[in-house]
């Protein structure tokens, strides 16, 4: 389809704004910009029409199931969007004097002691924009309890070789080296390797509890132990809080910080890449080292972004943890492990589990042998699964488990879509073995055939320009 | 209470035979009965969805909402046209995950390259990323961006907006880099200052234009000292002044950065924001985050991609110069379609108009007994005042339904945009000269 | 796969060939198959300083970034700037698109010949 800007007619667009009603002040000669920006010039039935054919290429979880492993795609109720929206909370300036904005603090209030409980944590900031940003924000925590106390020689943070690539770049960032330890054979933390890495230079450790592979690691009150007694702290990447959460408490397990991510667990949508909110917990020997604001709070704090942080994604946070309360959240956590068990046991006799066991709330499948039986790549699959109007799983991650296909369902799938599911990777698995050139050249019906990266990446072309 | 879950009771008990086990418990059989929460959560009982929403509701009736609003200070008050908020909410925009598979994403995809396409044209740069958090972390990242082996330290405006400052400055204790405030002098930038600063370990300067006390900073110049010393240029823009004023590229910024919130975001507490990024194409390679490039398909057919990831936390790990996954794409797709709908001439006269109205409102105020502009320099649609009875002042216009003025120090900053009519601008200098006895 | 047995290579897949005492230094055509369709090429700076063993620079594809590890120890004396534009010639002829080359050369790490690095190949697979 057309770019907005190759629909322009010159002269064209709306006039939202009245005449000025004050005399008209101009910019000092010097300060005046040479050329107009060369923005869209259109109707509004021009631009209405625009997005709404862009919107019509676009899968939202309210199109079709949307397996995305690791990120949580659950079914984002309109109720938290139609809270977010009120003028009460959108028409609120940051910088307002304190006794006109008691219901956004009461939000953030309430939204902190509902996660702490369900955390185990006893502070919480909102700041942090997105999961990688909370844990830039959590780790910092470490880094200044360990300052504060002297302990200088503490510039190690551990991560298992299973970790998302945002945990060793967080650590990157807060001036650590990062200490890669592998994974046992049933994707958790290796005991022994643990041992050998931790010392008086240990900082922390970084790690998602169930792992990466979606399993809960039964080991986890030796590893938080073992990384205390050597002086290090544990830091909880709360990417898959979504199988435990109202079940078992990170705070329980041992960690002492964690971040959430609003947009995944706590249903909040995430808009095609953002916003999203990634919300930090902390136990209270770590809480005076939170961010806050210097134009909010004052000096004396870290700061992660500007004001109080993506306030309207708490809203819709706290809303829907209000509307699940006490029994809500851990029936939504139990569904969301017995869909992902479910499916895996359809999908089994198939494709097989990376880990054949009972998963939490996601597992991975090992297409390795798959394809050298096929010649079909988990990629392939993937992209024929766009042609059934499924978002395809994630691909290739974790990193340990070669050909990988990562399945997270999510409470909010009925079992009619999860045995449709199953029944779509049945075929794909006997099409690769009819006629596996299909699957190479896939997707056949969707927006566009296969993107030429390479191309992208060798030639950058990254703004129209005309 | 609301629940989500499709599934029936019966449903579920044959799910759970399909999967072999007897209960939701022996699901969770790895995790140690000591940490099972066996005593359930303490929080409320849920809520049905007309419960919640008059608990909800009843919290944001407990913030006061002005009419009209004289605050800015990094969140203003611009008028948003209504298409501008239908369009985000339609539910595939607002429901799907970042693009990675780009055969079912083109809508987003090309959402996010128009925005690009209209954040180089507004900055003057030649590419953008899909956008950061916000204005703060923006700057943040781009003085990440500019340090190497041999030049760590930042030098930073303290006439730049204190949030971005201590944003920087922790993205800085980070890394353990060093950032150094360039002193203010007459509510900006002292130059002479900056020239002493400059030194060999410098790796960038970071200006805001016009800055936290709404004056114009001489950027050229501050760009020229920059580049003399072999260090590189950041300057924090507001997006809106950009409509009408000289770009960054053409004051020789060699990464432009600013909050986007003006550009169609309601202020909402403060988030969510939208911070833009833009460079030159030499810096391309290290720009963090999301960018998405054009390409073609299988078919020969023009096509846009996440491109460029090798740059990205997910392939170089520790390497990455960033830990970004996310942008804020809804907010970027909302930038792009405030730009689209207002057009170059909209977005002109909102600029101009705000301006025109801060210097309406300043001409006015400083009519009164007592009152007087603190800085002497040109100034866009913000400008502090020395006020007698601030307090009073302020409470005197709060009950009137005015936002007025943030105490800044010994004055008050000021803002006016183009949303604010003359009428009430009256207004409110009539209620600022029955305090002040005039 | 092809291995010149005039090259001398690293274990990590540098291939390095002297001309009158500088060392020409590229990527082998294991590596460029290993990675895929080169679109970067990160080069150092004339002058700068390199280390046998330690990075100088890296080769991305689309969904993968390699250091290139330099073999020896030395400064860098030119850089083949062609790469920044055309990185697809490493794909296309990686024994005759060289990287870097390197004089003052004090140090160098354990080489193989060409025999010995296609074992080495061979077993990794």
């Amino acid at each position: 389809m057309k770019l907005i800007f190759e629909k322009s007619v010159p002269g064209r667009g709306m006039d939202y704004l009245p005449q000025c009603d004050v005399e008209a002040v101009a910019l000092p000669a010097g300060l005046v910009r040479d050329v107009a920006p060369r923005l869209p010039e259109l109707s509004e039935t021009d631009i209405s029409r625009h997005y709404t054919e862009l919107n019509k290429n676009v899968h939202g979880v309210n199109c079709g199931f949307y397996p995305l492993g690791s990120c949580t795609m659950k079914y984002n109720p309109r109720i938290d969007e139609e809270m977010a929206a009120l003028p009460g909370f959108t028409g609120v300036h940051p910088l307002a004097p304190a006794h006109t904005t008691a219901g956004c603090r009461e939000v953030l209030d309430t939204a902190r002691t509902l996660l702490c409980e369900i955390t185990g944590m006893d502070d919480m900031t909102f700041q942090p924009a997105a999961g990688a940003h909370g844990e830039f924000t959590g780790v910092l925590l470490i880094k200044q309890y360990h300052e504060a106390r002297g302990d200088s020689k503490r510039n190690k943070i551990i991560v298992p070789d299973s970790a998302h690539g945002t945990n060793p770049a967080t650590a990157a960032m807060c001036g650590y080296t990062i200490v890669n330890i592998p994974s046992a054979p049933n994707g958790c933390v290796d005991l022994e390797a643990l041992k050998k890495v931790l010392g008086e230079d240990t900082a922390g450790l970084m790690l998602t509890n169930p792992n990466t592979v979606g399993i809960f690691d039964e080991n986890i009150l030796e590893i938080t132990r073992l990384v205390h007694e050597a002086g290090g702290l544990c830091y909880y990447d709360g990417a898959n809080l979504n199988a435990v959460m109202g079940v078992v408490r990170p705070g329980d397990m041992g960690f002492d910080c964690i971040h959430l991510n609003l947009h995944k667990t706590f249903a909040t949508p995430h808009g095609g890449g953002g916003p999203g909110s990634g919300a930090v917990g902390c136990k209270a020997r770590l809480a005076a080292y939170l961010p806050g604001s210097a134009m909010m709070d004052g000096a004396g704090h870290i700061q992660v972004r500007s004001f109080a942080g993506n306030f309207l994604v708490v809203v819709k946070a706290m809303t829907y943890i209000l509307s699940l309360g006490r029994e809500g959240i851990p029936e939504a956590a139990q569904n969301a492990v017995l869909n992902a068990n479910y499916l895996q046991a359809k999908i089994k006799g198939t494709f097989e589990p990376a880990f054949d066991r009972i998963c939490m709330h996601e597992f991975v499948l090992d297409l390795s042998r798959f394809k050298k039986e096929t010649g079909v790549s988990a990629l392939d699959v993937a992209k024929t699964l766009i042609d059934y109007g499924m978002h395809p799983p994630t691909m290739y991650f974790p990193l340990i488990v070669h050909e990988a296909l990562m399945l997270e369902p999510t409470e909010t799938e009925s079992r009619d879509t999860l045995d449709w599911a199953a029944e779509v990777f049945r075929k794909l698995y006997d099409l690769a073995h009819e006629d596996p050139a299909y699957m190479h050249d896939s997707p056949h019906n969707a927006q566009i055939g296969r993107p030429d990266e390479v191309r992208a990446a060798r030639n950058p072309v990254l703004r129209w320009k005309g | 209470m609301a629940s989500y879950i499709p599934s029936t009771r019966d449903e579920r008990l044959e799910m759970l035979k399909t999967v072999g086990v007897e209960s939701y418990r022996d699901l969770y059989r790895d995790v140690p009965q000591e940490m099972y929460l066996d005593r359930g959560l303490n929080i409320p009982a849920g809520l049905s969805e007309l419960e919640v929403s008059r608990k909800v509701s009843a919290m944001a009736a407990k913030n006061r909402v002005f009419p009209t609003v004289l605050r800015g200070a990094g969140a203003y008050d611009h008028y948003i046209p209504s298409i501008v908020k239908y369009i985000p909410a339609k539910e595939e925009f607002l429901t799907a995950y970042t693009p990675y598979q780009a055969e079912m994403s083109q809508g987003i995809l090309q959402s996010i390259f128009e925005y690009q396409t209209c954040i180089c044209e507004l900055t003057g740069m030649d590419v953008s990323n899909a956008s950061v958090y916000d204005g703060a972390t923006a700057a943040a990242e781009a003085a990440a961006m500019c340090r190497d082996r041999k030049r760590r330290v930042t030098l930073i405006s303290g006439a730049a907006h204190p949030d971005t400052v201590n944003t920087v400055r922790t993205y800085c204790y980070g890394t353990g880099d060093e950032l150094r405030i360039i002193p203010v002098k007459d509510g900006r930038t002292d130059l002479d200052a900056l020239k002493e600063m400059l030194k060999p370990d410098v790796a960038s300067v970071i200006l805001q234009q016009p800055n936290f006390y709404g004056q114009f900073e001489e950027a050229d110049a501050i760009g020229a000292l920059a580049h003399g010393n072999g260090s590189l240029y950041i300057m924090s823009c507001n997006p809106m002044a950009l409509a009408i004023m000289k770009t960054p590229r053409a004051c020789g910024a060699d990464i432009a950065v600013g909050e986007g919130q003006p550009l169609g975001m309601p202020l909402s507490y403060g988030g969510p924001y939208l911070g833009f990024m833009a460079a030159t194409e030499k810096l391309m390679r290290k720009l963090p985050g999301r960018i998405v490039g054009e390409t073609v398909d299988s078919r020969g057919e023009r096509a846009y991609v996440l491109s460029l990831q090798a740059r990205e936390q997910h392939i170089r790990r520790e390497k990455a110069s960033s830990n970004i996954c996310s942008n804020q794409a809804l907010c970027a797709l909302t930038a792009g379609l405030y730009m689209a709908a207002m057009g170059p001439g909209g977005m002109a006269q909102a600029a101009s108009q705000s301006m025109s109205k801060a210097h309406y409102l300043a001409t006015e105020l400083c009519k009164l007994p007592g009152v007087s502009l603190k800085y002497t320099g040109a100034y866009f649609h913000e400008f502090v005042t020395v006020l007698p009875k601030a307090e009073e002042v302020l409470s005197a216009l709060e009950a009137q339904g005015i936002l007025g003025g943030l105490p800044v120090g010994d004055g008050i900053l000021w803002c006016a945009t183009e949303k604010v009519s003359r009428e009430e601008l009256d207004r409110a200098v009539a209620i600022v000269k029955e305090v002040l006895g005039a | 796969m092809n291995y010149p047995v005039d090259l001398k290579y690293s274990k990590s897949h540098e291939w390095v060939r002297y001309e009158d005492g500088v060392a020409v230094i590229g990527i082998s055509d294991y590596a460029q198959d290993a990675l895929g369709d080169v679109v970067f090429v990160n080069l150092p700076a004339v002058g700068d300083e390199v280390t046998a063993g330690e990075s100088f620079g890296d080769v991305e594809s689309v969904k993968a970034v390699s250091d290139l590890i330099s073999p020896v120890s030395g400064v860098v004396l030119e850089v083949n700037e062609e790469l920044e534009d055309s990185p697809e010639n490493l794909n296309g002829d990686p024994y005759g698109a060289w990287i870097i080359k390197v004089e003052q050369v004090t140090d160098e790490e354990e080489l193989l010949d060409a025999a010995a690095y296609e074992a080495h190949c061979a077993e990794e697979g």
